[in-house]
């Protein structure tokens, strides 16, 4: 499989704290990659230091061939988009949806200025929202939808790699299930390599091709999904994974089997 | 009922003080056809008389109607206020984005020069810049392009650094758009509302110290009318006519008043959105 | 599993926002003595306010516009977020012997005792005695513990617990409820649960509670609920756990 992503000995060190101790990651093409791990495990760290949101102190980031400087070209930054998790901070509170999603189609000429009102369009379909959204603010959506109006945003930039910060945390249980979906019909219609952040073991089953475990800045664990979920290789997975509460057994309905 | 002026219609602070500023600057407009009397004319036949019909404030001790002059140190002195706060709102909102959203050594220079500044107390400064550049609106002008930044840099800086760290600018970050671009298409509408509300309550600052100023003898010259002076030249009758110096003070106590309640009805408009 | 003498009953209960806005409307249930009652439900269901409506702390601008809250015995909270239900510029104990003084009415003596006895028994290392540590020093597991404590100092009979484990990491929260379904047992108090994790409530509660929008939609034992769910909205919910692979060799650790 060809390599959409490497990182190669990442360090990150926020004053004496070393956020991200020599990682080591590959992204295959056209996959996603479930990162899971506990509260400061550096998690969130590594997508901002991919997205170039944070410059690494050490290692580097390689793009398929190219490597991955300080300064990005516009070209680059294109290519990876980031969704992050909070849906009451991630639109700014200022701008129309319009605003937000023609915004980076024009400054990446991605379309020419006739047919923005068209390509807004059928980026809200495509995260199932109605046309008329485009004419109200962030403020007049619920948690859901503003995670699909960041979703199309990131989207509209035709991005190959795309990176989820813990997307549905915020989310309520049913509306975290639509976006889970949006997120795998999305994947598969756009060819997209997808690097997706959680907490969340159920999540990331439902997710990922492959599955990623931090700790304490470092990386303990890189499996194929079936393997990891039945056989984990790293003591700490196993212990991640019998931790997650579990609906009693006797309950054989439900679509929890 | 368009949803914008219904929100003004529901903020009363709002509405009684755009009532009160807007009734002021139109007295100030009209004020050549209000009023049969020139501001600077004197008719020492009717000096120092108590209101009537014909004089609504009364004369000065020069003869000129109080009335009159009175509007016309409007005209002085809201003119100066809104002038001397433009070239500092400006340069200290956009010093304060800047400061906010670098921060590291940009964010430092920018501070220390307003702790500096703002180490000397301002009318030391206005007078020595008085003083060096000889008095009137020149000395005004230059000391608030001096200091009058610093407050709204402070303000304007705090805000751009909380949102810095919000996810919207970190995907605007993302989306590859340069940093003057986020600062002034997504920071700037963002810091703007409190920004003015901010500005509301300086106007009020700066007015205060235009009439201290002409007070004193160092801002406003005679003979153009200026509430200062006007306050200044009533004093000694303040026994015999109180209302020479009286309605003057109360002109600046209602434009005080008057600017407050606006900031506070924007702020509060701003909030509930 | 109904007790005969119920020590916390809640009649039609129904709370209001000062807009005239129904939060809760028309909520009742019972608890017996010594059992654990899940109250489960997404945001804005209207299960956090009625927790808060049974220790009569509601948030201001909300009201009590109907029903009754009746209960013989004292009750105490645990919060969702520990960190913030403690005062970060008092130590621990301290804020542990504060509360133990005033509640239980010993001398301050006995009270450092009681409180150093509680740490212990929530399984809080010996250092917390000997230095003196602010919630800041701690981990998020830590507080909560040190919070739960706070609330068994009040000796109460129900023990209210508002998402007590949703800021927690999967293996701290295993810990808290493992923790916390230990010392039920020990010191045989009732329980309201409140959380939006279904599994959670399904391991610790004999009942469950399913809230929407303000109401209960649905009411009864834990099992019959999440096999015959008669609500499409506790179907919903029970659809939307995400399932996980058998773990091999797992020792089911969840009961």
């Amino acid at each position: 499989m060809e390599l959409a992503l490497q990182i190669k000995d990442l360090t990150v060190h926020y004053g004496g704290f070393t956020a991200l101790d020599c990682i080591h990651l590959n992204l295959e093409q056209h996959t996603t990659l479930g990162l899971v791990g506990e509260s400061g495990s550096g998690k969130s760290t590594l997508a901002r230091v991919i997205a170039g949101l944070i410059a690494p102190h050490e290692g580097k980031i390689l793009l398929g061939t190219q490597e991955l400087k300080k300064k990005r070209s516009r070209e680059q930054r294109k290519i990876i988009q980031m969704i992050f998790q909070n849906p009451d901070a991630s639109l700014n509170p200022k701008h129309s949806i319009r605003q937000i999603l023609s915004e980076p189609l024009l400054f990446h000429k991605i379309v020419g200025r006739t047919g923005v009102e068209q390509r807004c369009k059928e980026l809200l379909n495509q995260v199932h929202l109605e046309q008329k959204a485009l004419d109200k603010f962030p403020h007049e959506f619920s948690g859901g939808q503003r995670q699909r109006i960041a979703i199309a945003r990131a989207l509209s930039v035709e991005p190959n790699i795309l990176i989820a910060d813990e997307p549905t945390s915020a989310l309520d249980v049913s509306v975290q299930l639509s976006v889970l979906e949006l997120f795998n019909t999305l994947k598969a219609e756009l060819n997209l390599t997808m690097l997706f952040i959680s907490h969340d073991l159920g999540v990331i089953n439902a997710i990922s091709d492959t599955v990623a475990v931090m700790r304490q800045g470092k990386l303990v664990e890189q499996s194929p999904k079936d393997q990891f979920f039945i056989r984990p290789k790293h003591e700490y997975s196993y212990e991640l994974l019998s931790a997650v509460p579990k609906m009693p057994k006797s309950s054989t309905s439900g679509g929890f089997l | 009922m368009t949803s914008g002026l219904k929100r003004i219609w529901n903020t009363p602070s709002l509405l009684v003080g755009m009532i009160m500023f807007a009734a002021l600057i139109l007295l100030t407009v009209f004020i050549p056809y209000i009023s049969p009397y020139d501001p600077s004319e004197q008719n020492l036949s009717a000096f120092l008389q108590p209101p009537s019909a014909e004089h609504w404030l009364g004369t000065d001790q020069l003869g000129r109607d109080l009335f009159t002059r009175l509007i016309y140190a409007a005209r002085t002195d809201l003119k100066i206020m809104v002038l001397a706060e433009i070239i500092p709102f400006c340069i200290g909102v956009f010093l304060g984005m800047l400061a906010g959203y670098y921060g590291k050594w940009i964010d430092t220079v920018i501070t220390l020069l307003s702790d500096t500044l703002i180490a000397f107390p301002f009318y030391l400064i206005v007078i020595i810049v008085a003083f060096a550049s000889g008095a009137g609106e020149r000395g005004i002008y230059i000391t608030f392009i001096l200091v009058g930044w610093i407050v709204f840099a402070r303000v304007v800086r705090g805000l751009s650094a909380s949102f810095r760290n919000q996810e919207w600018v970190a995907s605007a970050q993302t989306l590859g758009l340069p940093g003057v671009r986020i600062i002034l298409r997504h920071l700037l509408p963002n810091v703007l509302p409190q920004a003015v509300v901010v500005l509301m309550t300086d106007m009020i600052g700066l007015l205060v110290a235009i009439v201290t100023l002409g007070y004193l003898g160092i801002g406003i010259t005679p003979p153009t009318p200026d509430w200062g002076t006007m306050i200044s030249d009533g004093q000694p009758f303040i026994t015999t006519a109180w209302w020479l110096s009286a309605v003057p003070g109360f002109a600046v106590v209602y434009t005080g008043i008057a600017l407050s309640l606006l900031g506070d009805g924007l702020a509060d408009i701003w909030r509930k959105k | 599993m109904m007790s005969i003498q119920p020590i916390l009953e809640i009649d039609a209960l129904s709370l209001a926002a000062k807009s005239n806005e129904r939060l809760v409307n028309n909520v009742s249930f019972s608890l017996g003595k010594g059992e654990s009652l899940g109250l489960v439900g997404e945001s804005g269901s209207g299960k956090s306010l009625t927790l808060r409506a049974i220790l009569g702390l509601l948030p201001n601008g909300v009201e009590q516009i109907g029903g009754t809250i009746k209960s013989d015995v004292s009750s105490a909270m645990v919060f969702q977020d520990p960190r913030g239900a403690l005062d970060p510029l008092c130590t621990v104990v301290n804020q542990l012997v504060e509360v133990v003084y005033y509640r239980q009415r010993v001398s301050r003596k006995a009270s450092r005792m009681i409180a150093l006895e509680l740490l212990e028994r929530l399984g809080l290392p010996d250092s917390l005695k000997k230095k003196d540590r602010y919630p800041s020093q701690l981990s998020g597991g830590q507080c909560q513990r040190v919070v739960i404590a706070l609330a068994l100092a009040c000796k109460p009979g129900i023990l209210l617990c508002d998402e007590p484990t949703t800021a927690l990491d999967v293996t701290v929260q295993r810990q808290i409820i493992e923790t916390i379904t230990n010392l039920q047992h020990e010191l045989s108090f009732a329980m309201v649960f409140v959380t939006h994790n279904l599994a959670i409530a399904a391991n610790l509660c004999s009942r469950l509670c399913v809230m929407k929008q303000g109401q209960i939609v649905e009411h009864g034992a834990t099992l019959d609920i999440l096999q015959n769910p008669s609500d499409p909205y506790t179907q919903m919910l029970i659809d939307s756990v995400l399932p996980l692979p058998e773990l091999e060799g797992s020792r089911d650790s969840w009961n």
